[in-house]
């Protein structure tokens, strides 16, 4: 029975594939060509128009960059990946789907007959296949489209976490990743003196690139501590590859003048119509903002994030257990294979937790094997253990401290799309009794703007005293209603 | 002088123009809406619904949908996202940008 809005895609492949990937970033992209390898027909969807993801995002052919490279570390392990996403597209067995933004995963036919049973794919059982639902091409002419799948792997990555301070929302302050996405695909920057500010690793990154592009950095301003990964000795010194890769970010800060300033946060934005100067001040182990210690710095751009959160309203969507990371964000309980605790369902990258390109690729890879039913090889099994305990160990130097809601005044914006200030939220839990994030939401409105909480989610969340919760969102992207009127009840 | 151009190499096909509020602006192929304004030093493309306030691209992925931007008359396309075409006429969104049918 055909049960989604538009019949199933038949494309070259034909019909039903063996692995619907979602994401080609690296994670998905090296799922899809190593899946692809063993044997396995694969259906690779995208909402971006090229392969790479956030970390291979590079500029549109039409840009002619004969260096693309330059903003990349490690582009070559892309480079292969893409090569071989071409032969396999060639010999007909990948399907590659760019622009096609998935928005549910649903089992195929009435749960209990044809749904998660539990069975792996190659073993004896009843068939279990899903169908994906997705939005394909551009505004206005996008169309419903579906591919239906015997397993599926969610590698849909990560966005910004944001910390709201006043003025955050000023024209020129902008996401650090952001600012590097648009650098990367559009070859353009934000301003001319660009200030970077936060928490993580991506700092350093950005602040390189944003130099070497010919912006002016007066500073990394970075929240926490680097003297916190004093105590992860043991996961630095497996990974001296990461030790490297750190040098030579300092290495081009230096090279550029770029400070680093450690145990700082921008506190302020200042500006009209765009920004103008900010506020830097001193912060306590906590994070709260040391009184006395605030000092202006004038920039005319502000690239500023702290750190990532996993993106995983389909796998929620699908009831897949979540756990708390070292973070303080929400990822995927995965077990050793990459697979969620839904059967049929595997995932890698950054939504079993932040980890960076590497890892994503290894965890990729090895979601393939498992999923072929092929064994995965020690040094696979090694070298993503490797990576998982130095991502672990850098997410809980970068956890935002409790103090940080010091420097939130009572009319700084938190959402972005409903124009809350941090007073009515604040309200909300103090007066009115709200202890989570869907109360706060209910009484506010903060979270249920265009965005959906994805900006302001982890500050609501502490503002309301509450651990941060996993993404619940109904549809991952906005759906055009009459792709929704022509689903089948079942699939509701 | 260092640029994002000069650093990759860049030697683009033929520049394009696009229009924002009447204005002429070149686009590279393959750039977005965002990155063309960004590339003509315009931060700000819309105004908020409650307090009118400038705000512009702010994710660069597609997630915030802070960049909300009128492209040839429709409203409400994230500018991050959607590519600059040739001819396309883009123009600043006030409020919920559908001023046109009085509601
Ligand atoms: C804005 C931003 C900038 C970054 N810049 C850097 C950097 O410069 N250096 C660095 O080391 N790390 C950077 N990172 C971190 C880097 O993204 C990760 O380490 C790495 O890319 C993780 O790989 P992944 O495959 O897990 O996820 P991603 O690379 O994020 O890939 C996920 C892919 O899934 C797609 N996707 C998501 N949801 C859907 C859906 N519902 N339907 C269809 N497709 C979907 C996305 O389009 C994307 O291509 C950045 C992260 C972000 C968010
Ligand atoms: S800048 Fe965030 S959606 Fe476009």
């Amino acid at each position: 029975m055909p049960t989604s809005p538009s019949e199933p895609l038949a494309p070259a492949a034909g019909g039903l594939v063996d692995l619907a990937v979602v994401g080609a970033g690296p994670a998905g992209l090296a799922a899809a060509v190593t899946a692809a390898r063993l044997g396995l027909r694969v259906a690779l969807l995208d909402a971006g128009d090229r392969p790479g993801g956030q970390f291979y995002r590079h500029p549109a052919p039409g840009l002619g960059a004969a260096r693309p490279e330059a903003l990349h570390h490690g582009w070559a392990a892309f480079a292969t990946r893409e090569a071989a996403l071409r032969a396999h597209e060639s010999a007909g067995r990948i399907t590659y789907l760019p622009l096609h933004h998935v928005w549910a995963v649903v089992p195929a036919g009435p749960t209990g007959t044809t749904g998660p049973t539990g069975t792996r794919p190659g073993e004896a059982g009843p068939a279990t296949e899903w169908i994906l639902h997705a939005v394909a091409g551009h505004a206005p002419e996008e169309e419903a489209a579906a591919v239906t799948a015997r397993a599926v792997l969610i590698a849909t990555g990560a966005y910004e976490r944001q910390l709201p301070f006043p003025g955050w929302t000023l024209p020129g302050v902008v996401g650090a990743g952001g600012a590097q996405a648009m650098l990367k695909s559009g070859l353009v920057l934000p301003g001319r003196r660009v200030l970077v500010a936060g928490s993580g690793p991506l700092l350093l990154a950005v602040a390189g690139s944003l130099a070497a592009a010919g912006a002016t950095v007066p500073a990394v301003v970075e929240a926490a501590a680097y003297t916190a990964y004093a105590g992860q000795v043991p996961a630095l010194l497996r990974n001296p590859g990461k030790l490297v890769e750190a040098a030579g970010y300092g290495g081009a800060l230096a090279r550029h003048h770029v400070r680093l300033l450690t145990r700082h946060a921008v506190t302020e934005a200042h500006g009209t119509d765009r920004v103008e100067a900010v506020t830097v001040a001193r912060l306590d182990r906590d994070w709260r903002p040391l009184p006395g210690t605030a000092r202006r710095i004038p920039c005319d751009a502000l690239a500023v994030g702290h750190g990532l959160v996993p993106q995983l309203e389909l796998a929620t969507g699908l009831g897949c257990e979540t756990r708390p990371s070292p973070d303080g964000t929400v990822a995927l309980v995965l077990d050793a294979e990459q697979r969620t605790s839904v059967p049929g369902i595997w995932s890698a990258g950054e939504t079993g937790g932040i980890g960076g390109a590497q890892l994503a690729m290894a965890e990729g890879e090895l979601a393939a094997h498992s999923v072929a039913g092929a064994p995965p090889g020690a040094r696979l099994v090694r070298r993503r253990a490797r990576l998982r305990a130095f991502a672990d160990a850098m997410a809980a130097a970068h956890r935002p401290g409790e103090g940080w809601t010091g420097w939130l005044r009572d009319d700084a914006v938190v959402c972005r799309c409903e124009e809350v200030p941090a007073g009515r939220i604040r309200e909300a839990a103090d007066d009115l009794g709200a202890r989570d994030a869907r109360t706060v939401k209910l009484l506010t409105r903060a979270g249920m703007g265009w965005c959906q909480g994805r900006m302001c989610g982890p500050a609501v969340a502490a503002l309301a005293g509450e651990e941060p919760a996993p993404d619940r969102r109904p549809l991952s992207c906005p759906v055009p209603l009459r792709h929704l009127a022509e689903l089948p009840p079942a699939t509701h | 002088m260092r640029s994002p151009r000069s650093l990759v190499g860049g030697s683009p096909a033929a520049a394009h123009e696009i229009t924002f509020d009447g204005r002429e602006l070149p686009a590279l192929p393959g750039q977005s809406i965002a990155a063309v304004l960004w590339g003509a030093g315009i931060l700000a493309w819309r105004t908020t619904r409650e307090g009118g306030a400038p705000r512009g691209a702010f994710c660069g992925i597609g997630s915030c949908y802070d960049c909300l931007v009128t492209v040839n008359g429709r409203p409400n396309q994230r500018a991050c996202l959607v590519p600059a075409r040739p001819g396309d006429s883009v123009t600043t969104q006030e409020g919920t940008g559908r001023a046109d049918l009085a509601v």
